[in-house]
């Protein structure tokens, strides 16, 4: 590997501090499964010995929305539910990214009924769709990928002090 | 539930925990609270919330909260024809969907009148039981996470990730199946589904062994169950029990031998029952279960006649996809079916099926036109669900993870 | 005698003026009553030694949009004596829009009637806890009757800030 050959010759490598930030943050991305439905089962059947989300270093599903940084939203959001969706995500520190998985959590999918949500980006950013009823596990660390390629490309001035501004509001209502 | 009374306790401390500002209660032994618990909890098994009043650790009361994952099933049922239905009921019980998918063709075919042929009835057995097989090691499998034992959880998603991949052979897809067709089903077992299930099946067995003996022998997890969680018989029927956890009290009441349907009266298999009726005897009852769902399967391998997969009746049952773009008539029929629908006589009825969490029942009401006037799903976690105040009161509050693992909630079908 | 000849009998024996329908129906047998006698009636095919109908299936309701009597409230109960599931059904005008609870004897039977209170309105007398259950407490319709639209009227359920 490259690391280890700059190690052996002079033993210091130069970089920016942003570049190995990302490159850090990317591989160590800690999901929030916020399991709704039907989706859930596959979520899970990613962290199964098959597909094996470890590869990607996303194994420590944490369920404490304080200690995560990818919310992944498996399953059909209903009005009831989504105020509860909103607030975990409000509980997440910054910087936070979503997946919106399967079709009925990105569009609505096949529920065209009063109670159900049509898309979560009515009331969430989402960063990456992911298209299945439910997706594949494969699709799902396709999605992970495509989050941990934009990890990699964040800037550290895309996350100044904006969104904390925003929390303090939320919680000073 | 023994509270200290305020003799016993040194007036010093209890003047000292009046002065306190932190604490804002009026009476310093006075320590009830509420817990809210879900809709996001790791143990609810999705969007089940609980707010449990609490006495220190003790449970003293508990009032279930659902609808999270409403989404309005009944009244888009309503609103579509029988044939469109079927992919819906993959997502009620999301563990087990080909049971589902069973269950509602088997309503619609009693209230059109449609006859089965036998080959069709033995592949629906075949993937019924193998969904009850799917959605046992799940819940034993999410059970034991919830009481703390990881690697049982690894262990029989990898048994259920084989089912799945005799799904994707046998209908082309790994989760969702939507197989049936009214009818019949949508085409026939392949011989490498055969062979696929026939391999299943020689591991399943040793398999199961294998994750018993983490689970059977060890003492944490039969201490954290024992006793804990306990249902009498009189109140399991009472509250509506069906299903595993109804065999758990010792009723040995199973709809596959009350009111065969299918071909269960052919087959010989046993109906595991235990009578303590506590987590323990659930849990024993779902392994035992898988064990003779195993034996279920393969005697149907065995019986299973050739022969056709769809009943002959053009007005009822969608034609085979290959005729549909070859020949007139059956584009004609395809068009008439999927435009207006099977039309069943005006009347209603009532059917159900032994599913993997107990009786899965749909309610129908024909109107005579191509879609339901009205459609009610009896779905056996909403049942259960419902008893939970009366299991959990008076225990610790980590047994209420147990109890909620122990009959196994799903909150798709619980919620409708 | 036959088991529906039984219930037949003893039905009219004990409920002179319960205004009995009998019916059948793809082997389902039907029997229509008025509201009034529900209650009376499910405890005794329950406590009926003979009968013993200790599993109440299935509570739901029908609108039938236009009939003068607009919904029909149906009991399924089966008895694990005999394997034989038994249909009762209670017509409920909109106007007089409420029905005896059975709590007191199926205990199964709370949810299932909340779930008919939350989607047809249909209200239960005696019941320990009438709420809605599937819809939020403040929502005002009940969707499953024919006049509310699929997609739901718009405004009706809130969604949070982006």
């Amino acid at each position: 590997m490259g690391l280890e050959a700059k190690l052996s010759g002079d033993g210091f490598f130069v970089t920016q501090l942003e570049a190995i930030i990302n490159w850090a943050r990317k591989n160590s991305v800690y999901p929030m499964p916020m399991g709704i439905s039907c989706c859930a089962i596959e979520m899970m059947a990613a962290a199964d010995p098959r597909y094996d989300i470890a590869r990607f270093g996303s194994e420590v599903m944490r369920f404490s929305p304080r200690q995560c940084d990818l919310m992944i939203v498996a399953g059909t959001v209903t009005y009831k539910m989504s105020h509860v969706v909103r607030k975990i995500y409000d509980q997440m520190p910054d910087p936070k990214w979503v997946i919106a998985m399967g079709a009925c959590t990105s569009t609505g999918g096949m529920y065209r009924s009063y109670s159900v949500v049509q898309g979560i980006d009515q009331f969430l950013p989402v960063d990456v769709y992911v298209a299945g009823c439910p997706p594949r596990p494969d699709n799902l660390l396709n999605a992970l990928i495509h989050i941990q390629n934009k990890i990699g490309n964040t800037r550290a001035k895309e996350f100044q002090n904006k969104k904390r501004l925003e929390l303090n509001v939320i919680q000073n209502n | 539930m023994d509270r200290f009374t305020k003799d016993e306790i040194h007036p010093k401390i209890i003047q000292k925990l009046l002065e306190d500002s932190d604490i804002t209660i009026d009476d310093a032994l006075e320590n009830e609270m509420v817990l809210n618990m879900g809709p996001q909890h790791p143990a609810t098994h999705g969007v089940l919330r609980l707010v449990l009043k609490l006495d220190g650790e003790t449970v003293i009361g508990c009032v279930p909260d659902v609808g999270y994952l409403h989404r309005g099933y009944e009244k888009m049922a309503e609103n579509m024809s029988y044939h469109e239905f079927i992919p819906h009921t993959d997502r009620l019980d999301y563990i087990s969907p080909t049971a589902n998918n069973v269950a509602w063709v088997m309503a619609v075919e009693k209230l059109a009148g449609v006859e089965v042929p036998v080959r069709a009835q033995y592949i629906r057995m075949i993937i019924a039981e193998l969904a009850r097989i799917a959605s046992h090691l799940v819940a034993i499998g999410s059970f034991a996470m919830d009481v703390g034992a990881l690697t049982v959880f690894l262990w029989t998603f990898r048994e259920r990730e084989k089912i799945m991949d005799i799904w994707d052979i046998v209908c082309g897809a790994r989760f969702t199946n939507s197989y049936t067709r009214i009818g019949g089903v949508a085409n026939d077992m392949q011989p490498e589904a055969i062979a696929l299930i026939k391999k299943f099946l020689e591991g399943i067995d040793n398999n199961l062994i294998e994750c018993e003996k983490l689970l059977n022998t060890n003492r944490i997890f039969i201490e954290r169950l024992d006793g804990v969680g306990v249902i009498s018989k009189e109140d399991a029927l009472s509250y509506g029990y069906t299903g595993p956890n109804l065999r758990a009290t010792g009723v040995d009441f199973d709809l596959r031998r009350a009111v065969p349907y299918l071909q269960y009266d052919k087959i010989d298999f046993r109906i595991p029952t235990f009578t303590e009726g506590d987590c323990l005897a659930r849990y024993f009852v779902r392994t035992d279960e898988i064990r003779e769902s195993a034996k279920i399967v393969r005697q149907c391998l065995q019986l299973m006649p050739s022969g056709e997969i769809k009943a002959n009746l053009p007005k009822r049952v969608l034609p085979n996809k290959a005729e549909v773009y070859t020949k007139m008539e059956e584009l004609i029929l395809d068009f008439m079916l999927i435009n207006f629908g099977i039309n069943p006589p005006v009347g209603e009825i009532y059917h159900a099926i032994e599913g993997s969490k107990g009786e899965l029942g749909f309610y129908l009401v024909s109107d005579g036109k191509g879609n339901p006037w009205k459609c009610k799903i009896r779905s056996p976690s909403f049942i259960h669900i419902q008893s939970l105040p009366h299991l959990v009161k008076g225990r610790m509050i980590s047994d209420v993870v147990a109890i909620i693992g122990s009959i196994d909630p799903i909150m798709g079908e619980a919620d409708k | 005698m036959e088991l529906k000849e039984i219930i037949i009998q003893k039905l009219n024996e004990h409920f002179p003026d319960a205004g009995f329908e009998f019916s059948e129906y793809i082997n389902e047998f039907n029997i229509k009553l008025d509201k009034k006698f529900i209650q009376p009636v499910c405890k005794f095919l329950k406590e009926d030694s003979e009968l013993e109908f200790l599993l109440c299936e299935d509570i739901t309701a029908v609108d039938w949009a236009r009939r003068k009597k607009r919904f029909t409230v149906v009991y399924h109960i089966f008895t694990l004596k005999h394997n034989y599931r038994l249909v009762l059904k209670c017509d409920v005008e909109e106007d007089d829009c409420n029905i005896d609870s059975v709590t007191s004897v199926w205990r199964t039977s709370n949810w299932q009637e909340r779930e008919c209170y939350d989607m047809y309105g249909i209200k239960f007398n005696n019941h320990p806890d009438m709420r809605r259950i599937y819809m939020p407490e403040d929502f005002e319709y009940y969707p499953l009757r024919k006049e509310f639209p699929l997609m739901g009227i718009p405004g009706s359920l809130s969604l949070p800030k982006k």
